[in-house]
């Protein structure tokens, strides 16, 4: 029999409907366990329709506390949350908005010490990068590999967004593509370039899309492409990636058997 | 409702579209391909889109009779029409 209680069947009843979802589908999603690290552009869409969605355990992780100039995009936090951390902001937006949510929070800034511990915690499902930064993505990468997780990696800056999904033995990790970090102040961050606010709301989302799909096992997902978006074109690119059998984490004589922790430049660790 | 044998029935007067929809699919979740379920229905919006919507997703409705105070039965075959 249907475990769902007529409340839920009323709450998610449009996808209930999709035949690719059903009761069967929404129990699946109900049943899910997704780890947002970042609660910024990129995280705070996703984590807010996975929770609209069902998906029954969410985990967010950030060390920051919610800035004014963080509201310009990072919709899950309210002007009356400023100061507040941003996990507890977080999950204070998805319990109003859904109880059938359980919301674990992490309030720390993922390193080698701990972001496998954290996957782990609550055996989560999949992964969401809504990180800002690129020491944190070669580490959520080289996790998840090391971890057999699937992730969705994303970036946005500017009027620009890409997206990618690596799930263990499918296709290329993110290393495959980007080999390691790139030179300091090579690539500015949003903080000093700047971004359009509803960037986070296009690429979270289709981050979140990724995850639904991975859950109910529907679809085709972004292993081994590339998706990048530019909203002043409105060009959307799906760009082929090889495997790399040389990668240095995910190839046959992988050469990075630990997590690293990469050094940001000072400047960009600043809260504003 | 239905005096046919059927392997499970349900009763949907009781709510309006999708959730008549809803619950209609939920319940044939439960049961295997050729089997058949009951489904009490109001006239107008249920009657006019639950038989719709069963045959757009390969189930097939067997009968459906009027029982003339604004109520239907049906009987549908689960994956009757795959």
């Amino acid at each position: 029999m249907s475990s769902l209680t007529n409340e839920q069947l009323e709450r998610y009843s449009r996808h209930i409907i999709l035949q690719q979802v059903g009761g069967r589908g929404q129990e699946k999603i109900l049943g899910s366990k997704v780890l947002v690290i970042g609660t910024g552009g990129l995280g705070a869409p996703a984590a807010m329709y996975l929770a609209a969605a069902g998906v029954g355990t969410i985990g967010l992780v950030d060390f920051d506390v919610v800035d004014l100039s963080n509201l310009q995009r990072q919709i899950i936090h309210q002007t009356a949350d400023v100061g507040k951390p941003k996990v507890d902001s977080g999950r204070e937006t998805i319990e109003a908005m859904n109880p059938d949510v359980d919301v674990h929070t992490y309030n720390e800034l993922v390193t080698s010490a701990n972001i496998r511990d954290i996957i782990r915690d609550q055996d989560y499902d999949f992964i969401i990068d809504g990180t800002d930064n690129f020491p944190a993505k070669f580490l959520i990468n080289d996790a998840c590999v090391f971890e057999k997780k699937p992730f969705v990696h994303a970036g946005i800056i500017r009027f620009q967004g890409q997206l990618m999904t690596y799930v263990p033995g499918a296709g290329p990790c993110y290393r495959c593509v980007f080999k390691t970090m790139p030179p300091k102040d090579a690539v500015p961050t949003c903080r000093q370039a700047g971004v359009l606010g509803v960037m986070g709301g296009i690429i979270g989302t289709l981050q979140a899309t990724e995850a639904l799909k991975y859950i109910l096992g529907v679809g085709e997902l972004l292993t081994g492409y590339l998706l990048t978006y530019d909203a002043l074109t409105m060009k959307f690119r799906k760009v082929k990636l090889p495997r790399d059998p040389h990668c240095a984490i995910c190839g046959e004589h992988p050469t990075i058997t630990e997590l690293i922790d990469y050094e940001q430049p000072a400047c960009d660790l600043r809260k504003h | 409702m239905s005096e046919k044998h059927t392997d499970a029935a349900i009763d949907i007067t009781d709510v309006v579209c999708p959730i008549t929809f809803v619950k209609v699919k939920v319940a044939l979740e439960d049961l295997a391909d050729g089997q058949t379920l009951a489904v009490h229905l109001n006239d107008g919006e249920p009657i006019q889109n639950v038989p719709r919507s069963l045959k757009d997703e390969g189930h097939k409705v067997l009968s459906v009779d009027q029982n003339g105070d604004g109520t239907y039965d049906l009987v549908v075959e689960k994956g009757g029409l795959a």
